[in-house]
């Protein structure tokens, strides 16, 4: 595998996985959204009906696939370790808060590429507030910010949330137990094997290559190590090609598809992002990742990431989509309500605290003989 | 030798304690010991990275990283 790790494979990587992408936005994923970590599990709390905003309900089977897709190629090549135990509430929280900022901002870093990649400025915007925010992380991580180390645990416990997130999708597939937007974001679907096959493949070749968004930016100012951006590069390249040719790409801050151009809420929405996901070692899909290849804390993190869905929608706390005026309602500025900008403000103060908090104070080398 | 266990850390910890441990050590060589693979190779190319040679021994679940 030393040759996917490399520098041109990583590259190639990106570009294969931005046309698995270019497949799911073709066949009817949302516009910019054809893969989206926070969307999709937003999406999925949904479906289990834990929110009930009527247009983002749906069991997205790439949320199901990249876990089992990372489960099964761990498992294979026997890099799958069942562990727990490093700090999983606070896990839990950045979570929670990750998911707060990717839904006022509108996306997990994963979409702030693909909106980049056609055109949409308001992601490049929220871009300066996602690199500042992994720079906020590297910060404390270079004073020593730690959540302490994780322990091996039993091996099933590795395997629950591959297999509830199976189980769940065989119940999606095969019944109507769970809630599926008619109109809206949830209601656009690629077809669930396009979607799940495209997903299998993000979680092989994520778990192989240990793709994050969060990493690439961090490594960048911790290491002045560039590599972790390559994936990331690769697949803006393959979108900016497919929105070029499809005529998708469209380079304004108006009339983009489910965003909006409240510029401070997109900086601060990313910067939550950046800064969560450098302190709980991974952004939203790295934790799916890790949680497939038995990380029980990552799987913490992903139910906190669900549970933050939940919490945002229920109570109107993620950010609204700008709308244009039409004849029935007027136009529609978007961005957070007064009550999201409140929350996403006391979830920056949690992080510092969380961040300030869990220094640690020896460092854990010594003298051997 | 300057020991580092950096078992059960999250990325970049061990990479971090180890560039610490290389600085503090000089000339001396550092033993980092991580539990899974991503570690390893993480505080492997960073290692390399610095022009120090590493060598690499499995022990158990765990991986042993000389670097000198």
């Amino acid at each position: 595998m030393d040759k996917l790790n490399s520098k041109a494979g990583l590259l190639i990587v990106g570009l294969i996985l931005g046309c698995g992408m270019a497949v799911l936005a073709a066949t009817g994923n949302p516009a910019n959204m054809a893969m989206c970590a926070a969307c999709f599990i937003r999406d999925v709390a949904g479906s289990l009906k834990l929110h009930s905003a009527p247009v983002v309900q749906y069991f997205r089977p790439e949320i199901a696939g990249m876990v089992i897709g990372s489960f099964l190629i761990a498992v294979a090549t026997k890099e799958y370790r069942s562990t727990a135990g490093s700090s999983p509430m606070i896990r839990f929280a950045l979570g929670f808060i990750m998911m707060l900022g990717a839904l006022v901002f509108l996306g997990c870093p994963l979409r702030m590429v693909l909106r980049m990649a056609a055109g949409d400025l308001n992601a490049w915007v929220g871009l300066v507030g996602f690199i500042a925010g992994t720079g906020t992380g590297a910060f404390f991580l270079k004073k020593g910010f730690s959540l302490g180390r994780e322990y091996d645990t039993g091996k099933a416990a590795g395997a629950v949330l591959p297999i509830v997130l199976a189980v769940l999708l065989v119940l999606s597939l095969t019944t109507a137990l769970f809630a599926v937007s008619t109109e809206g974001p949830g209601s656009k679907q690629a077809p669930w094997f396009l979607a799940l096959a495209v997903a299998l493949v993000v979680g092989i070749l994520g778990q192989k290559t240990r793709i994050c968004f969060a990493s690439g930016f961090r490594n960048a100012w911790l290491l002045r190590d560039f590599t972790t951006l390559l994936p990331v590069a690769g697949i803006f390249v393959a979108m900016v090609i497919y929105n070029l040719v499809t005529g998708g790409f469209k380079l304004s801050f108006d009339g983009q598809p489910i965003a909006h151009a409240q510029h401070l809420w997109n900086i601060l929405g990313l910067y939550t992002v950046g800064f969560a996901a450098v302190l709980a070692g991974g952004c939203p899909l790295r934790q799916m990742i890790m949680a497939g290849q038995g990380s029980s804390d990552a799987a913490v993190t992903f139910l906190g990431l669900l549970m933050g869905a939940a919490f945002a929608h229920n109570f109107g706390l993620a950010g609204a989509a700008a709308a244009a005026a039409t004849e029935a309602a007027p136009a529609v500025a978007g961005g957070p309500a007064l009550s999201g900008q409140i929350a996403l403000v006391c979830g920056i103060v949690v992080l510092f605290v969380i961040a300030a908090v869990n220094i640690r104070k020896k460092k854990p080398a010594k003298k051997a003989e | 030798m300057i020991e580092v266990d950096a078992r059960g850390l999250s990325c970049p910890e061990p990479v971090l304690l180890t560039l610490d441990a290389l600085e503090e050590a000089g000339d001396e060589a550092v033993l980092t010991i991580v539990s899974d693979t991503n570690q390893r190779d993480n505080v492997k190319t960073q290692a390399q990275r610095k022009g120090k040679t590493v060598s690499v021994e499995q022990k158990g679940q765990d991986w042993y990283l000389t670097i000198q």
